[in-house]
């Protein structure tokens, strides 16, 4: 790998990095979610670094260029990255639909006994 | 008064026909609690409910049809009720047909009664698609169930404790719940029994299936009832 791509990677690897810690740090960035970026960033600079390693991987998977590979790893992973939103979005739309039932029914409850302990004081009065 | 069975109506943008429903269901029978359910109308579907005299639980936004009946369900549990029965707020379901739909669940032969349309060789006025699609989910219900579905898609329905608290848990399918529920219910070795009525071509013409929703209810009905036959059968714990 020419000596400019590989600074370019690098340079590229430690910005993600910098950037997630930063955004946890801020508690923007959930620490929950912040692993997945952060092995991302790694995973980056390992290739970037060690670029036998990414030759041997194209040549293990049979890919005809080293970029090939990277792009073939890079798409891959970005739809797991999605599914694994669809995932978390299923979770939330389930808690949510049963948080606005729940809010429903409890609303519902209350403006009741709210009448019944009003017409309750009318009567003592 | 019969204070055991509740009418659950779920309604979304209904102040044209919720009245009359209200009207109709209170002309069958004079005292049991009606609840509407209001997923989220921007119309005066709450005030003209509560005028008709049922109770309203709002959900604080749209939900769908099958997250808002299974609020009521989950209403019906938590407030005892033995017996409920779902009712459309669209004025599509009959209500002369409730005190026998009533009278059936209450003879303890079945857990779930399902108006149906069909049964008892009746027809009823559908556009040709929707007529095969029923057909299709009706044979694939009926093949599964081993007893003859004629009606999947029927929102006209009652059931018994049991079934409320089964409804009311994570299990249930949100966003159309019909010919899955039907075969979710027989995995869990519920009796589930047909019964004839009438219902009218919805008032408001509109429906839930309309534009690319048809395609999207197909896709989601074949892969809701393969995955239902692929999971250990839930069995009801009571």
């Amino acid at each position: 790998m020419p000596l400019r791509q590989q600074i370019f990677a690098i340079l590229i690897s430690i910005g993600i990095f910098v950037i997630i810690i930063e955004l946890v740090r801020k508690r923007r960035l959930r620490e929950e979610y912040s692993w997945l970026w952060l092995l991302t960033g790694l995973i980056l600079f390992v290739l970037a670094v060690w670029y036998d390693l990414l030759l041997t991987i194209t040549y293990f998977i049979g890919a005809g260029l080293a970029t090939s590979t990277l792009f073939f790893f890079g798409l891959v992973f970005l739809i797991l990255i999605n599914l694994y939103y669809s995932i978390k979005i299923s979770t939330m739309a389930n808690q949510m639909k049963d948080l606005a039932q729940e809010v429903g029914i409890l609303k519902s409850e209350m403006k009741k006994s709210v009448k019944e302990s009003e017409s309750q004081s009318v009567k003592e009065l | 008064m019969e204070k055991d069975i509740v009418i659950i109506v779920p309604a979304y943008n209904e102040e044209k026909t919720i009245g009359n429903v209200i009207k109709g269901i209170r002309d069958n029978i004079q005292s049991t609690d009606i609840v509407v359910i209001n997923d989220g109308s921007t119309d005066m579907t709450e005030n003209v409910a509560r005028k008709s005299g049922a109770s309203v639980i709002n959900l604080p936004f749209n939900l769908g049809y099958g997250a808002a009946l299974q609020t009521g369900f989950k209403y019906a549990l938590r407030h005892g009720y033995k017996y409920a029965v779902q009712i459309d707020g669209d004025g599509q379901h009959n209500p002369s047909f409730l005190p026998s739909l009533i009278g059936e669940i209450k003879n303890g032969d079945a857990d779930v009664i399902i108006g149906s349309r069909y049964a008892g060789g009746r027809g009823y006025d559908a556009p040709v698609l929707r007529k095969i699609g029923m057909k299709v989910f009706g044979i694939i219900a009926s093949f599964i169930t081993g007893q003859k579905i004629t009606d999947p898609t029927s929102g006209f329905r009652a059931i018994n404790d049991r079934v409320i608290r089964f409804y009311s848990t994570d299990i249930y399918p949100v966003d159309y719940p019909d010919a899955d529920v039907i075969i979710m219910l027989h995995q869990a070795g519920f009796r589930i029994k047909e019964m004839p009525v009438d219902m009218n071509p919805s008032l408001t013409g509109k429906s839930m299936h309309s534009g690319l929703m048809p395609i999207y209810y197909i896709f989601k009905m074949m892969l809701s009832i393969f995955v239902t036959l692929l999971r250990e059968p839930i069995r009801d714990k009571t």
